[in-house]
């Protein structure tokens, strides 16, 4: 960007400024801290300037939206065509309590929904399993049974709504559901929208929801695609999540890096079942985290869009660019809120927000302040959605592209974390590839080392957290949050022993007899599983199925 | 307590819930406090944390959960340790538990609830100072 001779000039007049200006004021007055680092614990400069982006290339390393490699954005005109969808994850109790919630949320300008189940439902377990006991509607809505799900999306078009379910190990179950239900509204598959996160690999990294061993796992994962592909093309089949690696306690390059990394498994995983790397990687997504530290959360998306347009391009042969194409949901940091002065977390929010949007998202959820309490109350939520209809609507950061291009600041960390990210990878592929890394507890330790390393910075005092340990003050108990009714359980096993007893029994039996056929094979489960589910056959009977040819998963614990 | 014997203390993840990154951080800050610590792994049901707690003759049970689920599970395995006759046993919770609910937690026999943003110096000292002395 800069010739030899202006870099010289520049070289020299920061000598200059060093000697002449910064000691002066450095022996005046010290700084407030020998060493800055970012939240991650990256080292932060006093001053960048172009010396510390000279390698920087803007044809190569920046490009234009819409183009290769995609940094700036990946859509041409980004949000001065649209916003990104705005996209509150919900659900709690039964289908109809959540579908209420829907109906609120999208009469409040929402534009998409987004489903959290409850625990039961994640694990592959009814409602009257005893592994159930206690969780039914707790974190999520409780969906047993095709019937549960066509409450849930009771009156909502799935022609016009596009859906996120926050679903991996039994995603084949609900996705079938969501295409009954939408077979059932006349809608054809190819109208059908959304986005299943079907990411397993995370799960068994972090965030615990596995049922089956990787392998198996996996299998599941590429039927899901493979089908979508041939009959729902407008689907994201995979939401590939580096969300909860950075809640479980990882870096801001850790969390890209090892989402790429599980990326990189998926795309093989694929290519080795013989799809052609451009007719699924369209529609593959991503999920990422927002911190509060506004400059290198928007790093890390630039960065991440980057390697991956690289890995794709010069590792996978991709041709189509919008197979190489890192397009991303943001969350707010959930780790991030604070039970202590729980309104500070509004704030917070509404950086994280701004982050994502001058990261260039395609969809965003803001949390509820009350969530290191309990479930979002129905005030918490619109305050939440209010906040990046502010950051969309008021703050301008929607008004040009890629705003922060060309700050030295943002592009020399950019650059820094493209570095670790890459360096990750070399690390992860000597290791034999993703599997084998998780498989050795790699990527876990990494991770939990960075989040010993938070925990003794915020004890120690060396990183300020408000609330926590500077400013705090004697608060009162907190009042109104938001309870689910303990007897949910009781009420939806009632309801499944109804439907056991009520359903055609022979076509249930010869729907799951098949899907064992299928399961057994080569052959690809979706439309075993979506005749299955129109048989009333529940998810815990479909995934007891998979129980017993798969086994279960039991991980090694690293500690 | 004697000398010799270190502080043992089972960290449980009861119910579904898999966020374990405060179970694993106390698991690592326990043992730098020079405790035994055992950590279960996810998906325990009260009976399974009360057999590993009998099969490793513990001192302490911390259990931790972020899903709603300790008004059903911490009571419960407070009891099972009481029908095993381990009524001496500490045990401890933490996670997201609303205050409103610590009263009736500690009247089921829950020592102490530790909420987010608690420094772990604190949770460690209470251990120390709350454990059965024994020899």
């Amino acid at each position: 960007m800069f010739d030899d001779k202006a870099l010289e000039r520049i070289r020299a007049g920061k000598e200059n400024w060093e000697k002449n200006t910064l000691t002066k004021t450095l022996s005046k007055a010290p700084e407030r801290k020998a060493v800055f680092t970012s939240i991650s614990g990256t080292p932060v400069q006093r001053l960048y300037t172009p010396l510390d982006v000279q390698n920087l290339d803007y044809e190569r390393d920046l490009g234009y939206p819409g183009q290769f490699p995609f940094t700036r954005g990946v859509q041409p005109t980004m949000y001065r065509g649209r916003y990104w969808t705005m996209r509150q994850y919900a659900g709690f109790g039964n289908a109809r309590e959540s579908n209420a919630r829907y109906r609120y949320l999208l009469e409040q300008g929402q534009t998409g929904l987004s489903v959290a189940f409850d625990l039961p439902t994640q694990a592959g377990y009814d409602s009257d399993h005893p592994l159930s006991m206690g969780e039914v509607g707790k974190v999520g809505v409780a969906i047993d049974s095709l019937d549960d799900m066509k409450i849930l999306f009771d009156g909502i078009p799935l022609d016009k709504v596009t859906t996120s379910m926050t679903i991996n190990a039994p995603a084949t179950v609900l996705l079938a559901m969501y295409l009954a239900i939408a077979e059932e509204q006349g809608v054809p598959f190819d109208k059908v929208g959304g986005t299943v996160q079907n990411d397993i690999l995370k799960e068994i990294i972090c965030r615990g929801q596995y049922i089956f061993p990787p392998k198996p796992s996996m299998r599941l994962t590429v039927d899901l695609i493979e089908y979508c592909f041939k009959h729902v093309p407008r689907w994201n089949t995979i939401s590939i999540s580096g969300y909860h690696i950075r809640e479980a306690g990882s870096t801001a390059a850790q969390e890209m890096a090892f989402t790429i990394a599980d990326g990189i498994a998926y795309v093989q995983a694929c290519v080795d079942r013989g799809l052609a790397v451009d007719s699924f990687a369209p529609r593959l997504s991503f999920f990422f985290n927002a911190f509060t530290n506004v400059l290198e959360e928007v790093a890390k998306f630039r960065a991440g869009r980057r390697v991956w347009a690289r890995i794709m391009k010069e590792r996978f042969g991709a041709k189509n660019p919008r197979s190489m194409m890192m397009r991303y949901h943001v969350q707010t940091g959930g780790v991030t809120l604070t039970a202590q002065q729980p309104l500070n977390n509004i704030v917070r929010v509404a950086l994280q927000a701004y982050a994502a949007a001058l990261g260039g998202c395609q969809s965003l959820h803001t949390n509820s302040y009350d969530e290191a309490l309990c479930l979002p109350t129905q005030e918490a939520v619109t305050v939440a959605l209010r906040t990046q209809q502010i950051v969309a609507e008021e703050s301008g950061a929607t008004d040009t592209i890629d705003p922060l291009a060309g700050s030295y600041f943002v592009e020399a960390m950019t650059d820094k974390i493209e570095a670790d990210i890459e360096e990750y990878i070399k690390k992860i592929d000597a290791m034999g590839g993703t599997l084998a890394a998780i498989e050795q507890g790699y990527i876990q330790k990494e991770i939990q080392d960075s989040a010993y390393r938070f925990q003794k910075e915020i004890e120690s005092g060396d990183r300020v957290y408000v609330g926590i340990n500077k400013y705090t003050m004697e608060e009162p108990e907190p009042t109104n949050l938001l309870k689910v009714d303990m007897k949910l359980g009781e009420i939806e096993a009632a309801k499944l022993k109804k439907l056991r007893a009520e359903r055609d029994q022979a076509t249930w039996k010869a729907a799951l007899d098949r899907l064992r056929e299928v399961s057994r094979s080569e052959e690809n489960v979706m439309p075993a599983v979506i005749d299955a589910v129109k048989a009333r056959a529940t998810i815990g009977e479909i995934c007891d199925v998979w129980r017993e040819i798969f086994g279960e998963y039991r991980p090694k614990e690293f500690v | 307590m004697a000398q010799d014997r270190k502080i043992k203390i089972i960290v449980a993840k009861p119910g579904l819930d898999g966020h374990d990154r405060g179970a694993k951080l106390l698991a690592r800050i326990f043992a730098e406090a020079g405790m035994e610590v055992v950590y279960t792994g996810l998906r325990q049901t009260p009976e399974m944390i009360v057999e590993t707690a009998i099969q490793e003759d513990a001192d302490v049970v911390g259990l931790s959960s972020l899903s709603g689920v300790h008004m059903y599970f911490f009571p419960r395995v407070v009891q099972l340790l009481k029908e095993k006759g381990l009524d001496d046993v500490l045990v401890v919770g933490g996670g997201i538990i609303p205050s409103e609910d610590v009263p009736e937690l500690k009247k089921a026999g829950v020592a102490e609830i530790f909420g987010p943003g608690t420094p772990t110096a604190k949770i460690v000292e209470f251990i120390k100072n709350n454990v059965r002395k024994r020899d």
